[in-house]
């Protein structure tokens, strides 16, 4: 038998109409547009409308992907979305986006590894295509951060923004996906967290920011040593957006100049698991990916989590 | 081979990106040398990759100067390097 791969098609991106810039953020705590920015990076973030769900901002994502992938929702045969903030304790949010892309009868259900979701999601996808079993797949990742954050936490509410992302995935004998590499350690939940019986979250963010780097410099080195590769055999970096200063660091290691690196965390914010296929839509439809080109995802999240996946790009 | 409170300064010139004759052995990472809150935790970051050695959180906190840092890395640095 042929080897099985998957292939990333199409994607899809949506971010909600209302922009959030950080002057909003000056009235509401005790900030500046310079603070936030000289250490996250961020200017600005979408902020779901009252009445927008998560599915919401997920179909339109997937719409969009189904679209340029070509494809009709009846055409897919597994659907996996990962967030952290779905609209209700079940159904899934996979199957309330099934319901709403008129699909029936595929596999759907919701992965959730924060900020790494989407990178979770996509590997399970991908081992799915692998064993033969699916032939087109869509992977949504989508967050409503705005609200599960605490808006009078200055360390934290100028952190987070709403939106969604979604690749379609298609079996093929070439790859696409070349590997994916998950990694957790439930020691450092409380780190960064919705704790038990609260609604909003916490985070210790000098700590986090510290297992951040470091990790994310472990994990790009595991996916190179896994393939062979040596940091310059990287076209593009597309990282998880939570703050520029991390995105940095590891990009450093790659010795990978900030020009082929994917950065939307100025205008996005982190979106959580939205943010790494909401950066590679963006980077997609602006043409910077060329076939063949390798493009390497990570990210880093609550739980903590996190995890990469080694991409050629067609 | 530099000593120990070169290689220090080196990293803070580095990190930091402060002139030479600013890293007196008293600096403040942050009041003499406008680190913030990121800048030290990538600069303790940096200290530990420069001698190989693990400083804990809880011991990072405490290392507000440059003669702190250079005290800390002497008291546990690895023995092949000392």
């Amino acid at each position: 038998m042929n080897p099985l791969y998957s292939r990333i098609v199409a994607t899809g991106g949506y971010l909600p109409e209302r922009v959030m810039h950080n002057a909003e953020l000056e009235q509401m705590v005790d900030t500046s547009d310079a603070w936030i920015f000289e250490r996250t990076g961020i200017r600005s973030r979408h902020i779901a409308a009252e009445n927008e769900k998560t599915v919401d901002m997920a179909e339109q994502a997937a719409h969009q992907a189904l679209q340029d992938a070509g494809l009709a929702a009846e055409d897919l045969d597994l659907i996996i979305v990962a967030t952290t903030t779905p609209d209700q304790v079940f159904p899934s949010t996979a199957c309330l986006l099934q319901a709403r892309l008129g699909n029936r009868g595929a596999p759907a259900f919701d992965v959730q590894a924060v900020c790494t979701g989407f990178i979770y999601a996509l590997a399970t996808a991908d081992q799915f295509m692998r064993s033969g079993a699916v032939k087109n797949a869509l992977v949504v990742g989508v967050e409503s951060m705005s609200r599960i954050v605490d808006w009078s936490d200055r360390s934290t509410c100028i952190l987070f923004g709403d939106g969604a992302g979604a690749v379609v995935l298609r079996a093929d004998a070439q790859p696409g996906i070349i590997s994916t590499h998950l990694h957790a350690d439930g020691a450092y939940a409380e780190l960064l967290q919705v704790p038990e019986g609260r609604e909003q979250l916490t985070m210790q963010g000098n700590a986090v920011f510290r297992m951040a780097v470091r990790t994310l410099g472990d994990i790009v080195q595991e996916t190179l040593s896994k393939n062979d590769l040596e940091p310059e055999d990287i076209d593009w970096l597309v990282p998880h957006q939570a703050n520029i200063r991390i995105i940095q660091a590891t990009a450093d290691k790659l010795q990978l100049p900030m020009d082929r690196v994917v950065t939307t965390v100025e205008h996005h914010g982190n979106t959580s698991a939205a943010s790494v296929p909401l950066a590679l839509n963006d980077a997609a439809r602006r043409g910077c990916f060329k076939t063949d080109q390798k493009i390497l995802l990570e990210a880093f999240g609550g739980g903590f989590t996190w995890g990469s996946a080694l991409v050629r790009w067609s | 081979m530099e000593n120990v409170a070169e290689r220090v300064k080196k990293v803070v010139v580095e990190q930091l990106g402060v002139n030479e004759d600013e890293v007196t052995n008293e600096a403040s990472f942050v009041d003499d040398l406008g680190a913030d809150s990121l800048d030290t935790v990538e600069l303790v970051m940096a200290l530990e990759e420069e001698f190989d050695c693990e400083i804990p959180d809880e011991e990072a906190e405490k290392i507000a100067t440059v003669q702190q840092a250079i005290d800390y890395v002497t008291a546990h640095m690895p023995a092949k390097d000392a």
